[in-house]
């Protein structure tokens, strides 16, 4: 495996050294964040080459009005909320899951499936998924949307705060962050979406795009691939995730988030609105629509003042650069959602990273 | 009057009365036997020879109170025992504190006070004095416990962390987190949870022959609660000194391993009851290792890594596999499941 390493690693340098200038390589996907800092990658990369972690943590990228959503919901006396873990710590404009004094009402749960059987065992109460995540939690959601509608399990609803990768990665190379030179595709998510999604970043956008596992040695070998393209002048797609990625992707998954969601315009944090980028319910699934069950609008959130996590999740800046990374922020008290969730850059960096706090 | 599987402890068992007195003699002291503890005193008389004693206490509280490799019964004494001997003692003696919920039945609370018998009696420690308080149901879980502990240092026991200088080797006993990934695996209700299984175990006869045949060891800790991070980051800040540790020397149970990232945890920072780091001189490590190693307790001991110069600040550093480097954090707190 050494020799291997050895070998990218050489092709990382002279790529760095032949082309004279800083690469920006970004990581959308929070496995691979925390996969290159606990493997110590970064601390192995040449100057020149700087990796950025993109939007890929779904808690990270849920906007400020979701969360807000959530804790109203959650000071209801008629709702129980079920939420995955990570989401209990985001802070909202009044404190957070876990600090409210909600918790009888706020249940932890590890798939879908309990949160429905929170409501199958609760009938007298609302019980609210929190459903947060991109394709790869997606279809568990609907598989339990659907088996919600066929046991009419009518005290079930979601709170769908899904999201699409695709539409992200347009948007940050259409606007917010230029700089971007190439990028290391989800594994996860690849697995779900095939590939070949990733075609217009590579086509329209001119971007090498390389899809991995997360295993340290396939993720320096994506990285030496795209320096590779890069040196080469050309931009291609790969996949490095051969034996858990096809071209197609997921077919069954894809059908089955056809069958109850549909694209839809929805916020981002840091990256605002972005056309067609969220999972909706469709109509035919709508009684289990948190939105319209609670008749709630949602509206753009205002992020927490000096927390610089919608620049982090563009890859605009680095976690040390913010002002409060550190300091007024921490894993123990986070501002940010980047610094709650165990796949957030910040989080990341705190744990992983070391020096820049001390 | 005899005992049948729908007996429950009762809050008049606390009251110190006849149920009280009957929930001693009859479930009890049977299983504790020994001469100190049925002479039923208010103290326990100890008799020990010159030299110093060390005094520790900890409070068990786990859910699920049986789990596969244990259960709170023998964790509430292993852990005090452990505490003992990682502070160079050999233990002496145990006290035994029950807060018990009314409605615990009495067949679980008999095989808990089965399994602090045996567990005492096989390392060869008397519990010599002890409580019994019962609490609404609902107040404790079931059952917790206490246990306190006095144990003889050994005239070979200098262990202190500031005797840690640069060079020193750091030894691990064996695999690290199989107590915590058990304990979260089954209270999650995991499948993967039979092959799971928690390294309970007390270490005093692992420490103290180490103790009394080699000269080298200047430090011990048991990583608990915060797992190998915690206990690598308080001997680092206390000892002012920085640790450097290869990820590729650290033993760890592949189905840990694959628990933990499927349910997104750091194994580092997960709880082990069965496991003493120590930091020995560079001269004796092998000695030490292959003590452990004939030990049942150490058959996958491994040093791990050595004590560093510090630079500006202490820290633990891991040399990850692929030969990169990053700081092992000081856990903090909770760790939450990951979304996907």
């Amino acid at each position: 495996m050494l020799d291997k390493i050895k070998k990218s690693q050489d092709i990382l340098a002279s790529t760095c050294e032949a082309l004279g200038r800083q690469i920006n390589i970004m990581e959308v996907c929070g496995t691979h964040t925390v996969s290159i800092f606990r493997s110590g990658i970064r601390s192995t990369l040449p100057e020149g080459l700087r990796l950025l972690s993109g939007p890929g943590c779904p808690v990270c990228v849920t906007d400020q009005s979701y969360i807000d959503i959530v804790l109203q919901l959650a000071d209801r006396d008629d709702c129980i909320i079920a939420t995955y873990g990570d989401m209990i710590r985001v802070p909202g404009k009044n404190g957070s899951l876990e600090t409210k004094q909600t918790k009888a009402n706020t249940k932890v749960v590890l798939s879908s499936e309990d949160a429905l059987q929170l409501a199958k065992d609760n009938p007298g109460k609302n019980v609210v998924f929190v459903a947060v995540g991109f394709e790869t939690t997606a279809p568990a959601t609907a598989v339990v949307v659907k088996e919600a509608a066929v046991e009419s399990i009518d005290n079930f609803t979601i709170l769908s705060g899904h999201k699409l990768v695709v539409p992200a990665m347009k948007a940050l190379l259409s606007g917010k962050n230029h700089n971007i030179d190439a990028f290391l595709c989800p594994g996860h998510v690849s697995a779900i979406i095939g590939s070949g999604a990733f075609v217009p970043i590579v086509e329209d956008f001119k971007r090498p795009c390389v899809v991995a596992g997360f295993e340290p040695l396939q993720i320096i070998e994506a990285l030496a691939e795209i320096c590779r393209q890069l040196s080469a002048g050309i931009a291609e797609l790969k996949s490095l995730y051969g034996a858990v990625v096809t071209g197609q992707g997921n077919i069954v998954a894809q059908n089955i988030i056809d069958e109850c969601f549909e694209p839809a315009d929805g916020y981002w944090r840091g990256l605002g609105k972005i056309e067609k980028s969220t999972l909706k319910l469709k109509e035919s699934f709508s009684r289990f629509d948190a939105f319209k069950r609670f008749n709630i609008a949602e509206i753009p959130g205002e992020e927490t003042s000096g927390c610089r996590c919608g620049e982090v999740l563009c890859g605009l800046i680095e976690p040390p650069d913010c002002s409060l990374f550190g300091k007024n922020c921490t894993p123990l008290k986070p501002i940010g959602p980047c610094m709650v969730s165990s796949e957030g850059a910040c989080a990341a960096w705190f744990k992983y990273g070391g020096q820049e706090r001390n | 009057m005899t005992t049948d599987k729908n007996d429950r402890i009762l809050l008049a068992h606390g009251g110190g009365g006849q149920l009280s007195d009957e929930l001693i003699r009859r479930h009890i002291l049977p299983k504790l036997e020994n001469k100190t503890l049925t002479a039923l005193g208010d103290s326990a008389k100890l008799d020990v020879d010159s030299g110093s004693l060390c005094f520790t206490t900890d409070s068990y509280v786990v859910k699920p109170l049986f789990f596969n490799g244990g259960d709170i019964g023998k964790l509430a004494v292993c852990g005090t025992i452990n505490d003992l001997a990682v502070a160079g003692s050999r233990p002496l003696a145990l006290s035994l504190s029950l807060i018990i919920e009314d409605g615990f039945e009495f067949e679980l609370l008999d095989k808990i006070l089965e399994s602090i018998g045996q567990t005492a009696r096989s390392n060869n420690v008397d519990i010599v004095t002890g409580d019994t308080k019962t609490v609404e149901a609902g107040a404790a879980d079931g059952i917790f416990i206490n246990t306190a502990g006095i144990g003889i240092r050994l005239a070979a026991a200098e262990l202190g962390v500031e005797k840690i200088s640069a060079g020193d080797k750091i030894i691990i006993n064996g695999t690290i987190g199989d107590h915590g990934m058990t304990i979260i695996s089954q209270r999650e209700g995991i499948k993967f949870q039979s092959r799971l299984k928690s390294d309970c175990a007390a270490l005093a006869g692992l420490t103290c022959e180490l103790l009394e045949k080699t000269s080298g060891i200047k430090f011990m800790r048991d990583p608990t609660r915060g797992g190998l991070a915690a206990t690598l980051n308080e001997i680092a800040r206390s000892g002012k000194k920085s640790i450097e540790i290869n990820e590729t020397d650290i033993p760890i149970d592949k189905t840990v391993q694959a628990a933990a990232d499927m349910l997104g945890f750091d194994v580092f920072a997960i709880a082990n009851e069965g496991k003493f780091v120590a930091v020995v001189s560079p001269e004796s490590a092998e000695d030490c290792l292959k003590i452990c190693r004939n030990h049942p307790l150490g058959k996958k001991a491994s040093i791990i890594g050595q004590i560093i110069q510090t630079k500006d600040f202490p820290l633990v550093e891991l040399i990850t596999r692929i030969g990169g480097r990053r700081i092992v954090q000081m856990p903090y707190g909770r760790e939450l499941p990951r979304i996907c």
